[in-house]
């Protein structure tokens, strides 16, 4: 059996940030870039463009993240952030991810009604929906990769990612119903397998012993 | 007609938002429904229509869509809501995962935890697919805006899969064009 514990990443995150301040810069930077939604920019600038994760750490950052209450992209920022500096990280990330943004959004608010009905911002508006639309196809591709070597094999993630749409877009389901249920079945499904790898592998290692124990 | 927010109201108002935050699974959004109820509903501070625009507003502008919860604390009382209504919504969920995510990192290779990250990934990429496809719905489903929108979602994605550039300079095409009238 060649599948291993940890299979090695396609990138490899080797680089790091500087200080916490480099943090909120960056974090700024894409909370500003997120017309339609933030994630897919992350995804771009953590993992693409910056290499501070790999695909892999991203997708269980934000499966963690998802699944707590509080919105996902605030709580993905507060964990890579910890991750990085302790608390002074996730309070740099955070700062970030929501300082800029909010002064425009409040901004907004107060002329909103001399802005609603100009042609040119509503279609403009609309131009940049289209590049989210296109951010966020183009992300879950990328993070549909890392699947290959998922512990519980193609076909149960396949039965998974299924199920997902059935409940989600054709009986439209609630989410806050959705990803606990899914949530503990996948848990229980790679955990089964997971379990399984792991006696197998010790199997293997008692033959090998066993063998080097015959030779002698 | 709107009903006046009191300085008085503003500890209620907090609190609310407090106890919103642990419900707010899967985003600020799942929790829309109460806040409107509570606000426009049982308070009166805020009329239907204003509520809908704060929470169009905050999906227009960049940055995350929780937004929208200050914004309509603005719409309420002013800085001092919005401030209170932030804070309110994060500072629960914040803590919580704070303290999860540290627990789950000390323990990343025991099998719980692994079973943990390997068995969410299938449905978490998929839910990524479907926010993306519902996204993308407005330019399927109206013939005025399909060819432009359907081109503008594949040149994005060919630049993502093929090059490096960072996405800003993707959304200024996409306004600039969208501006003109092309989408």
């Amino acid at each position: 059996m060649t599948q291993t514990s940890h299979p090695p990443s396609a990138s490899p995150a080797t680089r790091t940030p500087g200080s916490p301040l480099e943090l909120f810069i960056t974090f700024s930077a894409l909370a500003l870039q997120g017309f339609g939604g933030v994630l897919a920019v992350a995804q771009r600038e953590l993992v693409d463009r910056k290499q501070w994760l790999t695909r892999e750490q991203f997708l269980e950052a934000y499966s963690l993240a998802q699944l707590l209450p509080g919105p996902n992209v605030v709580n993905l920022s507060l964990m890579l952030g910890d991750r990085f500096f302790g608390w002074r990280g996730a309070l740099a990330a955070l700062a970030g991810m929501l300082v800029a943004p909010l002064a425009i959004v409040i901004a907004l608010a107060a002329s909103y009604n001399s802005l609603a009905g100009q042609p040119a911002v509503v279609g403009a508006l609309r131009g940049m929906g289209a590049v989210a639309a296109g951010l966020m196809l183009a992300m879950a591709c990328k993070l549909a990769v890392p699947l290959r070597n998922n512990p519980m094999g193609l076909m149960l993630c396949g039965a998974l990612a299924l199920a997902t749409v059935v409940l989600v877009a054709v009986l439209q389901v609630p989410l806050v119903w959705v990803v606990p249920a899914l949530g503990t079945l996948g848990w229980c499904l790679a955990r089964w397998s997971i379990g399984r790898q792991m006696r197998r592998a010790r199997q293997a290692a008692g033959e090998l012993a066993a063998g080097s124990e015959a030779r002698r | 007609m709107s009903e006046a927010f009191l300085l008085g109201d503003l500890p209620d108002f907090f609190v609310r938002f407090l106890a919103l935050s642990l419900l707010s699974i899967g985003g600020a959004m799942a929790t829309a429904p109460e806040m409107h109820r509570y606000l426009v509903g049982e308070r009166g501070w805020l009329e239907d229509h204003e509520f809908t625009t704060a929470v169009a507003l905050a999906q227009a502008a960049p940055g995350p869509n929780v937004l929208f919860v200050p914004v309509l604390g603005y719409q309420v009382a002013g800085l001092i809501g919005a401030m209170a209504a932030l804070v309110g919504i994060l500072l629960p969920s914040t803590l919580l995962s704070l303290g999860v995510s540290r627990w789950g990192t000390k323990r990343r290779d025991t099998p719980g935890v692994r079973a943990f990250t390997a068995g969410l990934a299938p449905m978490t990429v998929t839910l990524l697919f479907c926010a993306g496809w519902v996204l993308s719905l407005p330019f399927i489903r109206e013939p005025d805006h399909r060819l432009g929108g359907l081109g503008l979602i594949a040149l994005t994605m060919v630049v993502m899969f093929t090059t490096r550039l960072g996405p800003i300079w993707l959304i200024l095409v996409g306004g600039a064009v969208g501006a003109l009238g092309w989408v």
